[in-house]
């Protein structure tokens, strides 16, 4: 079969006007999870199938695509979901965070400064940031829609009673423009404060069927308690590749005798620099 | 003096079937109210119509708000009436497995009220968790155990410090004695009794047992089919019942 077959970037009009539809909802409530009709994509999910409608349905012919997996550009589910558009959309791809126009991304946030021209689209795996204390959905929405978060509180009170400290490393829930409750997707906690960007940020759950959005510059502030207050932590070490110390790091296993470094997870930040470096 | 809760022809029906019909009576500050009857005569569709967990057919629930005095509960919104089921309600399950979560430790258990209504910090709202476990019996030391590894009687107790913390003015309890042992309902019983008396609190109790309310109420309302058939003070009601199913209610009792 000739890749012209498919429409541009798979989906079909109709699908990504709804998709679309929902978006646009998403941005005017910021951090409101607005219900959409997900399409079976053509990979399984949890491989980022809501991430791959969000994307399909902003692309334009003249974007370039960058796609990110836990920081990386060149791991299994990045390569497949650029080669899934550069065949299907015949977009230009690149690796590198300033020239894209759309990235895609699971698990981080770029280390390198979003601007105003570019979005980023989360693919998320549970929406729910109150799913695993409250079962019900017909709970959640109601306790969204009445602003009842105290719960989400309890978690962080079970953290430090049995760690010390507030334990949750990823997924870490924020407030967003003082109204709603979202879960982040499972980004780490350091990677937080970059919630707040000029960039337009696009979270799409395919599973869940559920499309959020963070709109350029909106407040984003992570839930604390005033005794313990919230701490984007980190591995303290710099890069061992680039000596990067601001940089979220990966600890790679490097022989089994208990040899290990830290690197960059973000390796356009961690290449970049090395090139940049004298 | 305003009745803290004054409930006028509260109905409720299952389809032809009648909840409870046509039910009235007032609650005044510091009282506790006994229910009786038998399984399936209405106090417990009475209850919830109360605390809001049913929608009653007719009638109202009229209580006397800290803010805004008298006011229909059946009529406030939704979130009004949520805050107020957090604030100065508390609601005491029969099985404790309703009211509490059990996969959070007992200290998240009794904080979770504060933080619904915007404690956010952790030192103070685990110090407030701590006296009120020391108030219900519960060792300092089991503050981080979950619930489930709690015996009856200590989730019960923890169920009642959990609703218990914000302070409320009208707690309702069905059941709070059932599936307990004699000698742990009669400790329990004791507990409720003594923190009724001390916080000033106003309380609602659903039970079939005799002696239960012979203890803790004020007075009682007998049901009978979704009818009150008779009301009184507990000790008049009891010693001296007027009506026949009343009578049946009061025989029945084992004497050991």
């Amino acid at each position: 079969m000739n890749h012209t077959d498919y429409n541009f970037a798979y989906l079909d009009e109709q699908t990504k006007r709804m998709i679309r539809r929902a978006i646009l909802k998403g941005v005017a409530v910021p951090g409101y999870q607005v219900p959409f009709a997900s399409r079976e994509m053509p990979m399984p999910y949890g491989w980022g199938t809501g991430g791959v409608q969000v994307t399909a349905a902003c692309l334009v012919p003249e974007d370039v695509l960058k796609v990110i997996d836990q920081g990386a550009d060149d791991t299994t589910n990045a390569v497949s979901i650029r080669k899934f558009f550069e065949k299907t959309a015949q977009v230009a791809v690149t690796e590198k965070t300033l020239e894209a126009t759309i990235i895609q991304t699971r698990h981080r946030i770029p280390e390198t400064a979003l601007t105003e021209d570019q979005i980023l689209v989360y693919q998320v795996p549970i929406p729910e940031p109150l799913r695993f204390l409250e079962p019900s959905e017909v709970e959640t929405r109601k306790m969204h829609a009445l602003e009842e978060y105290g719960l989400m509180h309890v978690k962080l009170y079970e953290d430090i009673a049995r760690h010390g400290a507030i334990a949750t490393a990823y997924a870490y829930p924020v407030k967003v423009e003082g109204r709603y409750v979202m879960d982040p997707s499972p980004i780490p906690k350091f990677d937080n404060p970059k919630l707040e960007s000029p960039a337009l940020q696009l979270f799409g759950a395919g599973r869940e069927q559920r499309i959020y959005a963070v709109p350029p510059f909106t407040q984003v502030v992570s839930l604390d308690f005033d005794d313990h207050p919230f701490d984007p932590s980190k591995a303290p070490h710099p890069c061992a590749l680039c000596g990067a110390d601001d940089s979220y790091l990966d600890e790679v296993i490097t022989d089994d005798a208990g040899g290990r470094m830290f690197v960059c997870s973000d390796t356009d930040f961690c290449a970049g620099r090395r090139e940049d470096a004298p | 003096m305003t009745p803290l809760l004054d409930v006028r022809g509260l109905t409720k029906r299952y389809g032809a079937r009648i909840g409870c019909l046509d039910v009235s009576f007032r609650l005044y500050p510091g009282e506790v109210l006994g229910i009786v009857g038998e399984s399936g005569s209405g106090k417990s569709t009475l209850l919830n119509c109360l605390a809001g967990h049913l929608a009653p057919d007719a009638g109202q629930v009229v209580f006397d708000t800290r803010s805004d005095g008298p006011r229909d509960v059946l009529a406030m919104s939704e979130p009004e009436r949520r805050m107020l089921g957090r604030t100065d309600w508390a609601f005491v399950h029969q099985n404790p497995r309703d009211g509490l979560r059990m996969r959070i430790s007992a200290g998240g258990n009794v904080g979770e009220r504060l933080m619904a209504v915007g404690a956010r910090h952790y030192g103070d709202i685990r110090a407030v968790a701590t006296d009120w476990l020391g108030r219900v019996e519960i060792s300092e030391t089991r503050i981080d155990d979950r619930p489930s590894g709690f015996s009856g009687g200590m989730q019960q107790r923890l169920q009642i410090a959990r609703n218990l913390v914000t302070g409320p003015r009208l707690v309702f309890m069905d059941e709070p004695t059932g599936g307990l042992d004699v000698s742990v309902q009669a400790r329990l019983l004791d507990l409720i009794r003594g923190l009724v008396r001390r916080m000033g609190l106003s309380a609602i109790v659903v039970t079939h047992d005799l002696a239960v309310v012979r203890l803790l109420a004020d007075r009682l309302m007998v049901m009978k089919d979704g009818h009150v058939i008779e009301t009184g003070l507990t000790d008049q009601v009891l010693d001296d019942p007027q009506a026949p199913y009343t009578q049946l209610l009061v025989s029945s009792v084992l004497q050991v």
